[in-house]
């Protein structure tokens, strides 16, 4: 698997510069991706959907629905898809340091 | 110039269009359709598919439209090492202009493999075959020069599709064309970003002929009906019958419901017992119409393959009448996804879901009152046991 150093950090990744090593992360490890997600410079709002997806992570394994994700936040899907321009599933996923949400043809 | 394709060349034997010849073609100018050719030369020579279902692609404000694809030998064949697909939404009943179609096609070869594919299943356009890079500078060119927009994918409303309807069809029932327009536009950002259960896909039928194979091939297959009676021309029945024309066996004989007779030489139908199959009005053009009193019924859970496997859809709403703005579709539409969205499990088509809780209660979750017309197939016992519904004194 690839490595990539990212805030100072050495970390695996997979192809798409996803985090496979979440016990590492850190909120500075999530300020420097969300620059390459269009995210930068990250708000309180966007750290409400990252927080909320990486709550429910850890308690169902995996990134939740969009419809989920809307719910928990309390945002829009219009206003989640402004925050997260590159999608608020794998956005927010991949600057919380969560794996790639599967996704469907 | 290509490797030696030995199996593809069997694939381009016989009197009819291969797209082995298609990407041949194209491979004499592009990289991708070059590699693309040895990929599946190999596979038929392994007897092994040598894509991988790839990561999510997309564009910048869209959640949907793009498809990945990768090469799992990109070490062998480089071209193919990511081959994303871009679905185009496709205006109703697949009507284009020639310049909007060499526009999109100039802004296909200078991006991608060149290959098109018209028309997928829910109807887009599919451009197969570009790399992750060329995808943005590619929709940006489409969108603001050749003025087409993405379609969907991913667990969203996908494009909506319709047939030619009233534009060339004389026993369309209701236009077609302008509900998959109205209800596209209504759509848009449900279908750019996708946030549903699973997909969700509609489909228009002008008639029970049902040409896009909506009852299939859709969640909510939206078919054009007629709530009178077929309309008889005898003038025109009794110049068949003149003219040779065998009703008895090929249309009388053949009825599905055995519903119609012939009189001294005037035919008549028992309308009651008509499960609009079209047969008649298929053979006896001139003589027979659908009713004047047009209107579509609605249907729901249609779906192929996959996890439960095939469904065909069963009746929702037994008759509509189509009229703008299709408020009642759109609302109805809109409760289907708070209902569904709600309960159903990741990845659960919406006829699966009715399968697992059971039409009755999704019936209750929708606040439609259950009616006999509600059947998976004409003259069959519907799904729901109704004594369940009525209160004691009834």
């Amino acid at each position: 698997m690839p490595t990539a150093t990212i805030a100072g950090i050495e970390l695996e990744v997979d192809e798409e510069g996803f985090i496979l090593e979440p016990e590492k992360w850190t909120p500075e490890i999530g300020e420097e991706i969300s620059k390459e997600v269009g995210c930068w410079p990250m708000t309180e709002e966007h750290w409400k959907v990252v927080h909320a997806l990486r709550d429910y992570y850890k308690d169902y394994g995996m990134v939740p629905p969009l419809r989920q994700i809307s719910k928990v936040t309390g945002f829009e899907m219009k206003r989640l898809y402004e925050l997260f321009p590159y999608g608020p599933g794998k956005g927010p996923a991949k600057i919380g340091g969560l794996t790639k949400p599967a996704g469907c043809v | 110039m290509v490797d030696k394709t030995e199996m593809l060349d069997e694939l381009e034997k016989g009197p009819w269009p291969s797209f082995v010849s298609q990407i041949k073609e194209q491979a004499e100018k592009n990289p991708i359709s070059r590699d693309l050719l040895r990929q599946l030369e190999q596979s038929y020579k392994d007897k092994k598919l040598y894509w991988r279902h790839g990561g999510v692609v997309g564009v910048w404000g869209y959640g949907s439209g793009m498809i990945g694809r990768y090469s799992a030998r990109p070490d062998l064949f480089p071209g193919v090492a990511e081959f994303h697909t871009v679905r185009l939404n496709n205006p109703s009943g697949w009507f284009y202009n020639t310049k909007s179609l060499r526009q999109m096609c100039d802004i296909w070869e200078k991006y991608g493999s060149g290959l098109l594919y018209m028309h997928g299943m829910t109807g887009d356009i599919l451009l197969l075959g570009t790399t992750t890079e060329n995808l943005q500078p590619c929709f940006d060119e489409l969108s603001s020069e050749a003025s087409f927009d993405l379609g969907g994918s991913g667990p969203g409303i996908r494009t909506i599709s319709c047939c030619v309807g009233p534009a060339r069809c004389e026993w369309a029932c209701y236009d077609t064309l302008d509900v998959t327009y109205d209800l596209t536009m209504t759509f848009q950002s449900e279908m750019h970003r996708p946030s549903l259960p699973h997909k969700f896909k509609i489909k228009c039928s002008g008639c029970p002929n049902d040409c896009v194979g909506a009852i299939l091939r859709s969640d909510l297959p939206i078919i054009g009906t007629w709530r009178d009676t077929i309309q008889i021309d005898q003038e025109a029945v009794s110049e068949y019958i003149n003219g040779g024309f065998d009703i008895v066996s090929y249309v009388i004989n053949r009825c599905p419901t055995q519903c119609m007779r012939l009189t001294e030489k005037e035919l008549g139908i028992n309308d009651r017992e008509c499960s609009r199959c079209m047969h008649c009005i298929n053979v006896l053009p001139k003589a027979l119409r659908p009713g004047k009193e047009r209107g579509a019924t609605i249907l729901i859970g249609g779906k192929t393959q996959l996890v439960e496997g095939t469904i065909i859809s069963s009746v929702l709403i037994p008759f509509i009448k189509l009229t703008p703005p299709y408020q009642e579709i759109k609302d109805l539409v809109n409760k289907i996804w708070d209902f569904w969205g709600e309960y159903a499990r990741g990845r659960e088509r919406v006829g699966e879901f009715i399968q697992r809780i059971g039409l009755g209660d999704f019936l209750e979750g929708m606040g439609i009152e259950p009616n006999p017309y509600m059947v998976a197939h004409p003259r069959e016992n519907p799904h729901i046991k109704f004594e369940e519904y009525y209160r004691e004194g009834d």
